[in-house]
């Protein structure tokens, strides 16, 4: 008990201002970036590799309850971001696995279990599974630090804690999913029935491997639903072990099945198949206009999409400043600047422009890049060799487009992904990095005079998933947070990502919400249930 | 007290208690070939009856002014009775579709819509109510006119449902909370439940007024303002009532109405990068297309209500009159355009001779003729398409070898009549079991046990409705769980209260209108953190 309550408490913070890697380098905004940029060098490239203490143990496809190789035999490597190297070599699913996957889910919801289980006996699933996640923290925390290159620490105090608490979370929704009762106009009785929508195709990214498996499995079995799952090609590991521990806390066969595999192949066969029920994606906006062209062509299953973003973190004048030079910088940085929520547009007032510039410098000067597996280290690599390029060609333009580069904008070492924290000042709002999402840690910071102003350039984007609003006063918190299209707003804080605060997006960041009550509309379908009353006592 | 009474008629007007049902309940001889001579002369020879309505309005409502299309164009619209032309309407395209949405992105941007409590939105929409019940007269006999369904159900069932929807809504309007939400930490977080934008909205010809309600209604009393293609078949009745909107006072730019096709009008909207939210009730092929233009454009979210093949299924145990009387109304009301007809009638075996029977006695009672002549209870198909559409279904049915039970034919020469037509032996791989065909051709299937027909009536790419009969509590409950569709009406159909949602499972659609659940489609959500410092509680 004392455990989990200890864990669940560094839940809320763990994203957060007061996380520990955050509030560990508070208070030391000193400029010393030579020496670091030094570090650099030393940390991530000059020594040696740490090797992880985790076995890979799991690399096939889990369907209908067994680890089964790919129809194809085919395999594909994914790879050490520090490195470049192989970890192992994985079932490479395509459309025929996605068959078979999608084949032993529809068995498992039309024919049972689960569906036909009580609420209560599936919320007891989830909760033997959130307690072996915890048990097995540190395989998990390892596997995915080595697999996407976030850091061991990361993964161990933050996501998977929050993994467990999703399950909990969802785990208590299951047994207290209501229909109504509905007045009639007449003498009728009637009702809505909240029913599960059948087999639930989810597809998830590379950047937070478990925490959007939570995210999507969790909702989609408090509510009854079988899943096929694909998992991003880059980060394939951690889901594999989770279904082990899924089939180890009771979960029946064919409930979750899990496909590793590409986009173009596995992704489409189960956005286009006519025997899934409900598509629910995370990932780029252009996939998600391919996803939603393929549900609308196939069989019209409703589409959940969290999409990309370019969120405005706005630093008015009368904000704490060092306050909010440490979130800007998180709310950039966090998990090498691979959040599509990131504060990639951090609107300073012009009477504290110069002082935040400055600060904002010398804070991602101060940032520590090396091994993830290595104590102290605040940033790891890029996920991958494209994501890398991308992300340099984004700095290229900056500096193209005469920003102004405050500091880093190199690569750090001479292996593996790492990328220096990178600033850019005098950002305008028609640069490239000012209007693209790019990924990673590459932090723009650009001038506003008035509120109505930077309202009006904040919503001067495709996108709408999240925005930061720095402030102490009270009129203007309330103001800005109804006027900013986005779909979460948060007030001198930022990547606050409790269980029950819904996340998605306005615009083109996405379609649909996820966590919270609100998730679970995405797995539920309605079904208005009528009879006639005769001589009823009242209507 | 008007509208008390009016109101106290609602849920059964399109029910079993309906006076369209309750009119022919209890006569159910089979007089046939009297009726049949009554298609003859009801229809075709007697002269047509001239609507006492004019028609005002044919332009286009942007910015609260009615205007011409910018191209000049119009089209007609067709009397259905005839295929006379009643109107010329202006041809809204892309160019007349930006101006509209243009006018609604300034009247939610600038406001004053959104920006007006939602009190006030309440009261623009229940004087609107009050205008409708005011002129349901002139807006029954447009409706009829342009569409061909009976003036009476226009104005007994239909027009009072649009007042009724627009109170309901109305209500909602000051009653939409979001949330304050637990934290696992020292933060106060709370959702807003935010109107969206400016709204795209495409309704059909079958029930144009209604549908215009179910999709304005909750989209105003949201905060949202609109753009609206009204379908090409029926311009005239939303030109009319949008007038009646600027009367309650409803401001300039809230809501805008363009007349127009599907493929100029329809897609530039669904494919407008200024739409925030598109809704589409319409066929499951254009909603095919509808979402993919959303997906292509600006990723607005969808709300689709599309096609059905809706099962209708009675036990043994059933009340074998009444079933047959709902079987009946389920596929012919509307002269069986309305996408949740109950278009696959299963019988049980026990019961299936006397139920076909019964079945075609009925339909051969079927009252056809001009709409706006008193006690017609089957008016025209809307247009040529259609007919055409019907006439061939039925001609796949015989090829099929489904027993043809009566109908069949044209009603008179003119218009787009069709005689109420019943096929009974008709199989589950037949066209007619499987596509919809949206006309007054009822197809009549035997089962033998429950496990068989739940497996049968959900193996169809459609699941908007169903329709159960039986006694047993435990049927009831077993099968009303087991069918996958959006509404299951137990021995009763098509009660439609305001407060029932209504929609798809499947390809069927997206989404739920009416009701609470139809808010959904209107608002986004927004979740706002903020930190709390020594708070009394988390």
């Amino acid at each position: 008990m004392a455990a989990r309550s200890r864990v669940s408490s560094l839940l809320s913070r763990s994203f957060s201002a007061s996380s520990p890697f955050l509030s560990r380098s508070q208070g030391k905004n000193l400029n010393n970036g030579s020496r670091i940029v030094r570090r650099f060098g030393t940390s991530s490239a000059a020594e040696e590799v740490i090797s992880p203490s985790v076995q890979v143990s799991y690399t096939k496809l889990l369907i209908d309850g067994n680890f089964v190789d790919a129809a194809s035999g085919k395999t594909f490597p994914t790879l050490d971001p520090r490195t470049g190297e192989v970890i192992a070599h994985v079932a490479e699913g395509d459309a025929e696995d996605i068959n078979r996957a999608v084949k032993a889910a529809r068995k498992a919801f039309d024919e049972g279990p689960w569906p036909k289980m009580t609420a209560y006996e599936r919320s007891r699933v989830m909760l033997r599974f959130a307690d072996l996640v915890e048990k097995h923290s540190e395989e998990l925390a390892a596997l995915e630090s080595w697999d996407n290159g976030k850091t061991y620490e990361q993964a161990l105090t933050a996501e998977i804690p929050m993994v467990a608490r999703l399950f909990r979370y969802y785990a208590g929704w299951a047994d207290k999913i209501h229909g109504l009762t509905v007045p009639a106009d007449g003498n009728y009785h009637v009702q809505t029935l909240h029913e599960p929508i059948g087999v639930a195709g989810q597809i998830i990214p590379w950047n937070f491997p478990l925490l959007m498996f939570a995210w999507k499995v969790g909702p989609a079995l408090a509510c009854g639903n079988t899943i096929v799952l694909k998992t991003a090609e880059q980060t394939p590991l951690t889901a594999f072990y989770v279904g082990k521990l899924f089939l180890e806390a009771g979960l029946p066969p064919g409930v979750l099945n899990m496909v590793s595999g590409f986009g173009a192949t596995a992704g489409a066969s189960l956005a286009s198949h006519m025997d899934v029920d409900k598509l629910a994606f995370t990932g780029s906006t252009d996939t998600g206009k391919v996803i939603l062209g393929l549900a609308a062509n196939s069989n019209l299953k409703p589409v959940t999409l969290e999409l990309g973003g370019k969120s405005p973190f706005i630093v008015f004048e009368d904000a704490d400043i060092d306050k909010a030079v440490e979130l800007a910088h998180f709310a950039l940085f966090f998990n090498q600047g691979q959040c599509c929520c990131a504060g990639s547009r951090t609107y300073v007032h012009e009477k504290v422009y110069d002082e935040f510039v400055e600060k904002a410098k010398a804070r991602a000067l101060k940032r520590v890049v090396g091994d993830p597996f290595k104590k102290g280290i605040e940033q790891g690599p890029q996920i991958d060799s494209k994501q890398f390029e991308k992300v340099m060609k984004y700095i290229r333009s900056g500096v193209e487009s005469n920003a102004t580069l405050e500091c880093g904008g190199g690569q750090v070492g001479d292996k593996g992904y790492f990328i220096q924290p990178t600033v850019f000042s005098n950002v305008k709002d028609d640069m490239l990095i000012a209007q693209d999402e790019i990924f990673g840690p590459v932090q723009s910071i650009l001038k506003f005079s008035d509120v109505d102003e930077v309202i009006k350039r904040a919503n001067d984007t495709r996108y709408g998933l999240a925005a930061g609003v720095f402030t102490k006063s009270l009129d203007t918190a309330n103001r800005v947070s109804r006027a900013l299209k986005a779909g979460t707003v948060w007030v001198n804080c930022f990547d606050v990502f409790d269980a029950a605060i819904p996340f998605g997006g306005y615009k083109m960041s996405g379609n649909g919400r996820e966590k919270g009550i609100y998730s679970l509309n995405n797995y539920l379908q309605v079904k208005a249930v009528v009879t006639p009353l005769n001589n009823p006592a009242w209507i």
